[in-house]
């Protein structure tokens, strides 16, 4: 949903400067919109599954919108962690209890108003933020020539130094809260 | 990064990265013709039999005539099935199949400091169609995307068998993924680096990874890759005496023959990233050579001579080994080959960083196993107590 919002902050832009800066504009807003698009028919639709197959296109989105931020590493991680595996999960768990085909009429209630009350807020606040802070900001996609190229395009190797250099200590209380949450979920899973 | 790009892009640029996705989707689709050829060949000669021989000489058009067989057939498409995901499931399939082809290195002179850069009508370029700095992780991101193919073509088909086998599939895949990428994690630390063209770069001159990382990761990538491919002995998703054909009983013609070439087309690519990721892919040695001949004939005759040896090794699994239990894949893939490959992942790190640091390797490497051994124990106590401990629910069976 919070992936869905993000581009509303940059609404209100201009996209000029050098050669890349605009494609790479253009593209965003295709992008988003189509991710728009798709964050409502993951509510909308009538089909569990179907719902699963759109939340996959709004987390390739994701995916795209990390890619024209010049950062490959967080994008691939946003395809191999949430495509494949936690929707794929979702799916699995989807099939293994039921997974009827055609329209289903209970994925719908009376409470769809709230829903839509609920939404809209969200919206309000989340947008408000962004546009409080990023203003006008536009992408900027900057191409690397010549021994610039070297030294601009190693963003992944300017990650891996920085989680395993400086940010060392923060990355390993992650891994030990994901340990923790890991054993928790085995520990729950299994009546002993 | 392909020298390639790292300047101006002009046109001549863009032809050539043309040139190269054109030749390498080719390459790729008669090699997987010529792999379905070659797996029934040996599979019949293994079995005694004579295999295809009518199309061509010694059959070896067979798949061509499968293929326009299947083209011309009518597609059929259940009553119940859902139509659109129906039809998109092949091309899920098909798809991460090619691109994950596009970070293979098929050719180059890696010897001395060529780094594998060949010269193309004048420009300096790399024989891979890209060379992203995430390299590798393309692999393991579209092995996991293939999974919706198979997937959502068992539950778009609307009937059981097909929803087994990709409920089967879906497990399966998942499970093995998780060593196959810690075995491939292994031997990133090695590489230090997650660019293709680096890792095989780094393996130059037969420091190949196979022994860098001790070869017990390519036992588990072997093992897990053939498991990811849903190749006998793990085609427990197409189990023809169990679910008549698995997720693809109810496809017909073309759409059956997408699922057809992109099981094959997998089993080809992941040959091509063993070799690339264990056994140095297309470097050897260059004799002195230099120019277009240590460039493309040589580099590409030792990818194709590795590459057709772990094609062997797949055709051979199939033809002897019989098919696991369902039980026995899944503590297969869970007891024995996650548990190794990560614990063979730290030994390696620590030997890494005992190199790094001036320490004394042996040490290290006692204190390593020492820990690892502890660690063991401690496990091995918690599920004994766990399972003393196990409410009445679950009685019955040792699991």
């Amino acid at each position: 949903m919070i992936a869905a919002l993000a581009p509303l902050s940059f609404l209100a832009q201009s996209a000029t400067g050098n050669s890349f800066d605009v494609p790479a504009n253009v593209v965003f807003y295709i992008v988003a919109a189509f991710m728009v698009f798709a964050a409502i028919r993951v509510v909308t639709t009538d089909n569990i599954v179907h719902a699963a197959l759109w939340l996959i296109l709004v987390l390739s989105g994701v995916g795209l919108n990390f890619l024209l931020l010049q950062a490959e590493f967080v994008a691939i991680t946003q395809i191999l962690v949430y495509l494949g595996a936690i929707v794929v999960l979702f799916l699995f768990g989807i099939m293994l209890t039921r997974a009827p085909l055609g329209r289903a009429d209970d994925l719908d209630n009376n409470m769809r108003p709230i829903g839509v009350a609920v939404g809209l807020l969200l919206t309000a606040v989340i947008a408000f933020a962004l546009i409080r802070t990023f203003g006008n900001d536009s992408l900027t996609f900057e191409a690397y020539a010549g021994s610039q190229a070297v030294a601009g395009n190693n963003r992944t190797t300017a990650l891996a130094n920085e989680i395993f250099g400086p940010q060392l200590i923060p990355f390993e209380v992650l891994s030990v809260l994901l340990t923790a949450a890991l054993i928790g979920a085995i520990v729950l899973a299994r009546r002993d | 990064m392909d020298p390639l790009l790292s300047g101006d892009v002009g046109l001549a640029e863009i032809l050539i990265v043309l040139l190269k996705v054109v030749v390498a989707f080719a390459a790729l689709l008669i090699g997987v013709m010529l792999m379905v050829w070659f797996e029934r060949k040996l599979v019949a000669d293994m079995q005694n039999r004579l295999g295809p021989n009518r199309a061509g000489p010694f059959g070896v058009l067979q798949t061509l005539a499968d293929g326009i067989k299947l083209f011309f057939k009518e597609e059929l498409s259940p009553q119940n099935a859902d139509p659109f995901v129906y039809r998109l499931a092949p091309y899920l399939s098909l798809i991460p199949a090619f691109l994950v082809f596009a970070v293979v290195p098929i050719a180059g002179n890696f010897s001395g400091d060529n780094d594998g850069v060949v010269t193309m009508f004048g420009h300096e370029t790399l024989m891979q169609v890209a060379d992203p700095q995430i390299g590798i992780l393309l692999v393991l991101a579209m092995s996991s995307v293939a999974v919706y193919g198979i997937m959502l073509a068992g539950w778009s088909s609307g009937s059981k068998y097909p929803l087994l086998g990709s409920v089967r599939a879906t497990s399966q895949m998942v499970s093995y993924e998780a060593a196959l990428g810690l075995s491939v994690a292994t031997v990133l630390i090695v590489a230090g680096s997650l660019s293709t063209n680096l890792i095989v770069d780094g393996q130059a001159g037969g420091r190949w990874n196979l022994w860098m990382t001790g070869l017990v990761p390519f036992v588990v990538f072997l093992i897990a890759g053939t498991a990811e491919l849903n190749r006998p002995p793990f085609d427990l998703v197409e189990a023809e005496q169990e679910l008549v054909g698995g997720f693809h009983t109810e496809y017909t013609a073309l759409r059956f023959a997408m699922f057809f070439l992109a099981e094959f087309m997998n089993t080809v690519t992941m040959s091509a990233i063993i070799v690339t990721l264990f056994f140095g892919g297309p470097s050897g040695p260059s004799f002195g050579l230099d120019g277009w001949f240590a460039d493309y004939v040589l580099g590409f005759g030792y990818f194709f001579a590795k590459l057709l040896v772990f094609l062997f090794v797949f055709v051979w699994f199939r033809a002897t080994l019989p098919r696991l239990r369902y039980d026995q894949l899944m503590d297969l893939g869970w007891k024995l080959l996650i548990p190794l490959a990560l614990g063979w992942f730290l030994v390696v790190a620590a030997v890494k960083v005992a190199i790094d640091t001036t320490w004394n390797v042996a040490v290290v490497l006692g204190v390593a196993a020492a820990g690892l051994l502890l660690g063991g124990m401690l496990l091995k106590l918690a599920i004994r107590s766990g399972s003393e401990h196990r409410t009445d629910e679950f009685v019955g069976g040792d699991r």
